[in-house]
């Protein structure tokens, strides 16, 4: 796809939702999809599709629609390891998000019954993090430090919004087990640079993960590429439905890793008194999956395909440029993170001078049907950095376009006559 | 424009012009309340003397413009009434804030505070016009114990 065939009107066409009305003959602009992204009518036929002609359990049901519901679970999971360049179908695991990604991987730490040295944590030993993270990334790591005494550390982030890595190299240390920062903020809209970090746990003997849940949506992500050890993302911001998230992890660490859930067909053999597991990816599949979301997304990823993820980036890029451009400059407004579109993905969050997010959001939706998010966005250390309890954010996606910007910045006037 | 119904003038009034705002001496008790899922916080302190009569409500906080007319509003209510009187305020203001919209509210007993009844139609804004006055309930037990 050249720049000329990315048409933005026949995209939305692709998104039932955005050509509702709301109470009052509101038209919806919706800015709100680092919340979670719409979804196109190629996901919600598939999901229809798959319920109303195939549907029935996967794995253990050996009847014709058992095999057909099977196949194409695994065949979603397929698309989902090509889409990502996972080396292998079998590391592509299905999680219900992005949260219960990452808590699997912290589980695997510290745990008495996992004796792989890489995996051992106890006091002394350093986890890393960073203060940009959403709590889903914050959070498992702050209870796997309390279950084994461990210390977790953190990069710090630079006015500017980007992550702070002048002290890589004592942050990152040889008691470093294992460091896990955010691809793209969920606030900032920073793309973090993981390379450096990477070479660093490398020269340490470290794992790395990375949290992708706001850039694997929004541009080209090549786990193989990334080179990290595991990669966070959830199905629900990437025109998928919710309820389905991913892991991807190199393979010999998750043959290395205990089992997270123990339930049905994570098992090889069960026996009273102890139990043998599954190979991956079912070893971590514990119990009946989100069968018909890991389907919708796999339809999700042939959507983004077929667009375009380069096409899909240089539009947001194009969004989040004007977007900048008219925000900065806007009488009393204060853009959290950096002010240009380089390295930067398309989220612009910002406060208003004297006058809370909260009541912001508000006269947003209801006087002109625009969708943003109001609060900490699940990132209260960040906010805290910057000295602020809240902010509003926009957040961008391949069905936007700058008159719903335009649409913002004529709202956000009025806030400021409401409350002025 | 549903939202007119919830930013009444006199709720943006209070805002821009809050009553009785920044803590004072002397106070029998004070409280800090938050609401997690915004960050809105208020921190309250009450006098009352010992006829049982609220002598002064003090409160600083920060946070959206209902959180903060909410307790403006409260001050000028709760100040000068007895702790019984006030009570019964804040438990009308409460059962308008929690009647999700289908509650008449008692002009008689909340005064300005009818001003607040279209917030009961937005669940995620109750708590937020709630914030001060369950404070002060909580101030005003623990003034009493």
């Amino acid at each position: 796809m050249n720049a000329e065939s990315f048409d933005v009107e026949r995209i939305r066409k692709d998104f039932p939702i955005l050509s509702r009305e709301l109470p009052g003959g509101r038209p919806l602009v919706y800015l709100d999809s680092g919340n979670s992204s719409q979804k196109p009518t190629q996901v919600i036929e598939t999901m229809r599709e798959h319920l109303a002609s195939h549907y029935s359990n996967v794995g253990r049901a050996l009847h014709a629609l058992g095999s057909e519901s099977t196949e194409a679970y695994e065949t979603a999971r397929e698309k989902i390891a090509a889409f990502v360049g996972a080396p292998s179908r079998d590391e592509v695991i299905f999680t219900k998000n992005a949260s219960e990604a990452i808590n699997l991987v912290a589980y695997a730490f510290g745990n008495p019954v996992n004796t792989d040295e890489r995996f051992k944590v106890g006091p002394g030993d350093e986890i890393v993090i960073s203060e940009m993270e959403h709590h889903s990334n914050i959070v498992p790591w702050q209870l796997l430090a309390q279950r084994t005494g461990a210390t977790l550390r953190w990069f710090g982030v630079t006015d500017e919004g980007r992550l702070d890595i002048g002290n890589l190299d004592e942050l990152v240390n040889e008691r470093t087990k294992i460091v896990s920062i955010v691809h793209q903020s969920n606030v900032l809209g920073t793309v973090n640079s993981v390379s450096p970090i990477l070479a660093r746990v490398r020269e340490v003997g470290a794992l790395m993960m990375v949290d992708a849940s706001q850039s694997v949506p929004h541009q080209p992500v090549d786990v193989a590429e990334l080179g990290v050890d595991f990669v966070a993302f959830t199905g629900h911001k990437m025109v998928g439905p919710s309820g389905i998230g991913v892991l991807w992890g190199r393979r010999e660490l998750l043959d290395a890793m205990p089992p997270f859930l123990g339930g049905g067909e994570m098992i090889e053999a069960v026996w009273m008194d102890h139990s043998t597991y599954a190979p991956v990816p079912h070893k971590f599949e514990a119990g009946t999956p989100p069968i018909v979301e890991a389907i919708g997304l796999g339809a999700a990823v042939d959507y983004l395909t077929s667009v375009g993820m380069d096409e899909i980036k240089r539009h947001e890029k194009e969004l989040v440029t004007y977007a900048l451009d008219a925000l900065d400059g806007f009488p009393g407004l204060r853009i959290i993170g950096p002010h240009t579109a380089v390295a930067r993905g398309g989220t612009v969050s910002f406060t208003l001078e004297g006058i809370h997010p909260h009541d912001v959001g508000q006269i947003l939706d209801d006087v002109y049907g625009i969708a943003v998010r109001v609060g900490h966005h699940c990132a209260r250390p960040l906010h805290l950095r910057f000295g602020i309890p809240a902010t509003t954010r926009a957040s961008f996606y391949l069905y936007n376009t700058t008159a719903e910007i335009d649409a913002l910045v004529r709202g956000l006037h009025h806030v400021q006559k409401v409350f002025g | 424009m549903i939202a007119e119904s919830m930013y009444q003038e006199l709720i943006l009034e209070h805002y821009k012009h809050p009553q009785g705002r920044g803590l004072r001496e002397p106070y029998d008790a004070e409280v800090h309340h938050v609401n997690p899922t915004c960050g809105d916080e208020v921190t309250m302190r009450v006098k009352v003397d010992d006829g049982g009569k609220v002598l002064d409500v003090s409160y600083d906080g920060q946070g959206c413009s209902i959180s903060q007319a909410a307790a403006s509003v409260l001050h000028e209510l709760t100040t000068g009434s007895t702790v019984e009187e006030s009570l019964s305020v804040v438990d009308e203001f409460t059962r308008l804030m929690q009647g999700r919209g289908q509650v008449e509210a008692d002009e008689d007993v909340l005064g300005d505070a009818v001003a607040f009844a279209g917030v009961a139609k937005f669940p995620a804004r109750v708590k937020c016009a709630l914030l001060a006055w369950m404070a002060y309930k909580d101030a005003v037990v623990r003034s009493q114990a």
